[in-house]
This record gives structure tokens, sequence and C-alpha cells, in this order.
């Protein structure tokens, strides 16, 4: 059984909903970001999602364009990112590992290269924002030959039409963007998402995550209560920008504020 | 439309909106549905014929097509060869080409119910048509530019804001077209459903390549007629400047399959082609996915995207419209580059020679059309006039003032 769905059948059967957390790979540099993800899973978090910086991410807000930059200054790469999982990997071999990002710093280091190292390295998921069901042929048909999950995100613009053609597909869990918008943005509106969220646990069985919008470790409750789990992405990636010095480096401070905010969400998530 | 055979080249791109291995519909889920309603609403108003007679009176009585097409005796004379002719598009009313594409898209929109407008702008020309056309439409308008071009196109901001757009200055990334675009879709995301973008180039994702080519192919089709008027043939040569390529796919499209002519695309090589400030991505880059579809782009080894560089604020882009891309690879349009210093001589050399003040962005083609030209005594050469220079004074003249008779 592969890594998400033994995290999230031991989830159901302790009746506990799944934390996951969003950093960018390489923000502020290497030795830190993996330093930060191998804390994680004794935060109770129970999957990490690891973002590759992209030049020109389309569908994130401010916290997470200026993360990529700081990475991408750092000298962040694909080769590096896959390089921090399998790091990470040495020390844990149960938490799912989802990569997310945008396709041409994959096209341009090879489809199938990527899947291979994918594979190699402990990935477990991949969400691509910016391929579509309508770009299937691409690269997820293939990703998923491979066993790798492919992650599809639903929004609230999604028509019931589009969900069924999106959940076709989908493996892993959905993950449900909250509002319509980018990253980190505006706050998501309780009714609204549980409404949609209906819709969708209506045609799947697939674990739906919420994400895009929760900024607080009560609103992370909220929406937890709702669904099967909750990302959070753009308030750590803040956390980490506000604790750096002048020059982007780590202060002593880095670690701690992150990893303390982080044990806040898991544990108004899992109202321990 | 006239009807299009098997082998045609005008017949792209295909249902998945691909031109070859370009072009698609690389977007986030969210704008997913809201491509789709523009495809299809889009596809109906091009079989509607109240949908093109609004479309043609707009283009007679307020844009004032047909453009001219003029002959340019003392450039023709300069250049000792080929006759040269101007496809005047920077007649325009809002003095470039882009106004043709943005009345075609302001109508969709009010088609579709929508009334509010956002646009990204590079040289500021297609963010003063698109505040133009909300203006005459009393849309909402709202123009995201670098603030590196605001910087530079201080008039067409000025004219922006004095049509009643709202303008969004873009810090991010280097503050030049790109960014504009990647804000532009970013507040899209935001408000999807309210909200229609009217994209200024044949770039983005599917429908906007094919429709943006499709409203300005009125430059092409009008050409074609007024040569076969003049000269009683088709013309051996045309020339336009590409930056995402919407004015040179416009005149160029209606010529696609006549094989004997010869097509030239001009790209900005900046500070040469072998420096790292240019702008000519087919050139000097390679196939990549940026902005909802596939094209050439200028990136690094890691897929990141480079900044480019132009003079001219409206080339200034990484990328290129998907359909060039495809027509670069297979052969059909051949793409030449110009670069900063050459178009300010041809800028300067149009002014003198015809009275006509072009925009930079032509300019890069002038300098091509006269090398072409050269070679090719008792040919006919037709180049896009696609935009007036008014709009680049301010950058062009502490450039070109230093040379000793100005």
């Amino acid at each position: 059984m592969n890594r998400i769905k033994k995290t999230f059948n031991q989830l159901k059967n302790n009746n506990k909903k799944a934390v996951g957390i969003f950093l960018t790979a390489g923000d502020p540099d290497f030795e830190s970001c993996l330093n930060l993800i191998q804390k994680l899973p004794e935060k109770d978090v129970d999957f990490i999602e690891i973002g590759m910086p992209f030049s020109d991410p389309m569908a994130d807000g401010p916290s997470i364009q200026l993360s990529s930059q700081r990475a991408l200054k750092s000298g962040m790469n694909l080769i590096k990112c896959l390089s921090l999982v399998e790091n990470f990997r040495k020390k844990n071999n149960h938490t799912p590992i989802i990569l997310m990002g945008y396709y041409n710093p994959i096209y341009k280091f090879g489809k199938e290269k990527f899947i291979e190292n994918c594979l190699s390295c402990g990935v477990d998921g991949l969400i691509i924002v910016d391929l579509p069901p309508e770009e299937d042929d691409e690269f997820y048909i293939e990703a998923e030959r491979n066993k790798l999950s492919i992650i599809r995100l639903v929004t609230p613009t999604t028509d019931r039409k589009r969900l069924d053609k999106i959940l076709s597909n989908a493996t892993g869990f959905v993950y449900y963007v909250s509002i319509t918008g980018i990253t980190g943005t505006r706050a998501p509106n309780l009714e609204d998402v549980s409404t949609n969220l209906k819709k969708i646990t209506s045609v799947t069985d697939l674990p739906v995550i919420i994400g895009f919008g929760i900024k607080s470790p009560s609103q992370a409750s909220s929406m937890a209560d709702i669904s099967d789990g909750i990302v959070v992405g753009s308030a750590v990636v803040d956390l980490i920008k506000s604790s750096l010095d002048n020059d982007d480096n780590l202060t002593k401070n880095t670690l701690d504020s992150c990893l303390d905010f982080i044990s806040k969400v898991s544990k108004s998530v899992k109202h321990n | 439309m006239s009807e299009i055979s098997l082998n045609s080249l005008k017949k792209g791109p295909d249902s998945n909106g691909k031109f070859g291995i370009h072009g698609g519909r690389f977007v986030a889920e969210t704008l997913m549905p809201l491509i789709l309603e523009v495809e299809n609403s889009y596809e109906e108003a091009i079989k509607d014929k109240s949908f093109i007679n609004e479309l043609e009176i707009y283009r007679r009585d307020y844009i004032g097509r047909p453009s001219p097409l003029y002959f340019a005796e003392r450039l023709t004379e300069y250049f000792g060869g080929a006759k040269i002719y101007l496809k005047r598009d920077e007649l325009n009313h809002t003095g470039a080409h882009k106004i043709n594409n943005v009345i075609g898209q302001i109508l969709l929109a009010k088609k579709m119910g929508k009334n509010k407008i956002i646009a990204e702008t590079g040289a500021g020309q297609h963010g003063v048509a698109t505040a133009t056309a909300c203006a005459l439409f009393g849309f909402e308008c709202e123009v995201f530019m670098g603030a590196m071009d605001i910087e530079r196109q201080k008039p067409n901001v000025q004219r922006m804001q004095l049509l009643g757009a709202k303008i969004n200055p873009v810090t991010s990334g280097t503050g030049t077209l790109k960014d504009a675009m990647n804000d532009a879709l970013r507040f899209w995301v935001s408000n999807a459903n309210t909200h229609f973008y009217i994209i200024g180039t044949a770039a983005g994702p599917h429908p906007y390549p094919k429709m943006v080519r499709d409203f300005q192919s009125i430059i092409g089709e009008e050409a074609k007629k007024q040569i076969l008027e003049k000269e009683n043939r088709l013309p051996d040569v045309l020339v336009a400047c590409i930056g995402g390529g919407s004015n040179a796919l416009g005149l160029f499209h209606p010529f696609l399959d006549d094989q004997e002519v010869e097509i030239f695309g001009v790209e900005a090589a900046g500070k040469g082609l072998k420096s790292d400030s240019h702008a000519a991505s087919l050139s000097a880059g390679s196939p990549g996915i940026l902005h909802g579809n596939r094209t050439y782009l200028l990136q690094d080894n890691d897929g990141q995207i480079i900044d480019a560089h132009s003079i001219s604020a409206g080339l200034d882009y990484p990328g290129i419209g998907p359909e060039h891309s495809w027509l670069h690879d297979i052969g059909r349009i051949k793409y030449l580059s110009t670069t900063d210093e050459e178009s300010l001589s041809a800028f300067k050399l149009c002014s003198r020679l015809e009275g006509i003040i072009p925009a930079l962005e032509p300019a890069h083609a002038l300098h091509i059309t006269g090398i072409l030209a050269a070679k090719r005594k008792g040919q006919i050469l037709i180049m896009n006039m696609c935009g007036r220079g008014d709009k680049d004074l301010s950058s062009v003249l502490p450039l070109i003032i230093k040379s000793e008779d100005y």
C-alpha cells in the first residue's frame, strides 16, 4: 500500500483529520528547509507538500511568489528539490511527500526522467497547477502508469460535469481549493466550502483536503471538521519570511516560530 | 470566410488548441471553466451574423478601417530594390493595430454579459486600446502594467487614466510585460466569475491565440485586396515585427497558403542575440510552458523564465504566440531579428524620409525591410506599420539626440 493511502487509512481508523504543510523547496536555503521538513512529523503533520519553485507562479499570491524567489536565489532547482526528498526519506519512510509546482521546469527537465527520479527519491504524489484534465495526455497518464499519485485540484468554479472529468483520473486525495483565487489571499467561507465539499464527496471515495486560504489554527480546525484534512502553506511561508534577517538568511528564530505555529495548527485540527 | 482546404496552413489550431506541439490550455483549474466558456461563446459569435455586422461597423466607423496600403516611394528609392508598401495600421484610432483585437473581444464580453474588463499591457498600446473600448461601451477597466513600462511609456499611461481606466502597477519580477500578464492572470483567477480578460496578443491559453489572430487577420485580408488592386498580383515579401506576434499574424495569416509569398517575422535582438539582453524567443529560446500555452521561451536550463530585454516595450516579452512557434518549426515563416540600435536608425530614417514616425516596434521590422528590399529589385514587399511612434518620443529622443545631424 502506498504511503498516501496508508496515512489516510490510519487517520480514518483513529477518527482524525489530516494536517498537511506546504513549504517551498530551498526557502530560504537547502539545509534549513531539510531541517524544517524533517521535524514536521514530530509535530503531528501527516503529509508534506514541497513546492518546486518557478519564476512565474501564476496561481500563487505574494507569499509564495516571494518564497519561490528566495528559493531560486539560493540556487534551488528540480534536482536539488528531489535530493531534498531523498534526504528526508533517509530518516522517514512513512510521511507522504507531494511535490507541487508548475509544468515548465518538469518539461524542461524531461518528463520520463522526472518520473524516474520521483520514484527513486521517494516522492508519493504530484500537484501540477497548470495541468488541467484537458492536458492529461501531456504528463499525468504516464505518471499514473508509474504509480505516482496525481492530486487533482477542484475549485469553486468547477461545475458538476467537470467534477466527473477531474475525478475520473484522480488518485491519492482530492485537493479542494477553498477560494476563487490565488494562494494565501482571501479567507474561505465555511458555508460555501461545506456545500461544495458535499458535492465532491458524493461522487468520490478519495479523501478530500482543503487548502489555499487557511491561515490560522482555528480556521484549520473548522475546515478540517468538514473534510478529511487541510493544508497550510502561505501562513508558514510568511513566518519564514518574517524571521529572516535583512539578507534573507536564517535566524535562530526561524525554525522555532514555524514549528510552534505548525504544532498549534496540528493541535487545533486533531482536537488534542 | 472562405473554404479552407485539407492541406491549408490556416486551419489550426486543432480542437485542443494546439498548433503542432504548441498552444494548448495550461491553466489552473479555477480558470478552466471560464476559458471553455470564452471558447464556446467565441465559436458561437463568429457564426452569428449580427455579431459580425456589429464588428464590421465598429471597424469602419470607429477604428477607421480599412487602413491604407501606402507605396513608400522614398523608402523604396533609398533602399534601391523592391517596391515597399506600408500597411498603415498606425492610422487606426488609438494609433496601433491593438484596437482591431480589442473591439472584437469587447463585443464578445458584451455578448457574454461581462462588463468588467482587465488587460495587460507592455508598450501601453493594448492598454490604451482597451481603455478606449471600455470608455466606449461604458465598461469598468483595469490595466496591469509593469512598473518599468509605466516609466518608459508615460504618455500612454496618461491616456489610459484620462479614458477612465485604473492602472495597476506591477512590481513583481522585472516589472515588464511578462509580469503584467502574470498579475492579470492572478487577478482573473480571483475574479473569474465577474471579469473578462482581454489578452492583447496572439498568445495565452486556447482560444486566445486563435481569437486574437482572427480579429487581427483583417490586416492581411485588406492588404491582399489592396495589393491586387494596385499591382494586380500578390506581394513577394511580407515583413512584420513580433513581440507576442499579433500584428504579424494579422498580416501573415491570410497569405499562409500563398507559397510564392515569402514571409519574415522580426524579433527584438535587444543588445544582440549573443548578449543576455534580447527578446528573441524563436532565434534564441526553446519550447516551454508559460501563460497558458506551450511555445518558444527564453528560459534557463532549469526551466526558469529569463527576463527579456528590448528598447521597445511592446516586444519585451520572453515568449511568442504559439502559432508563430509552429510556423517556425515547419519553416513557413523565417524569423530574423533587429537590435535596439538598428531599430533606432530605422525609426529616424522613416521619420525623415516618409514623414511617418513609426513606433519602435515596427521600426524593428523596417530595418529588416531595408535589408530584404535592397536585394530584391523588381519585387513587391509589404511591411506592417503596426503603430505610431508618438508614445516613444520621451525614451527615444535622448538616445538619438546625441547623433550629430539630429
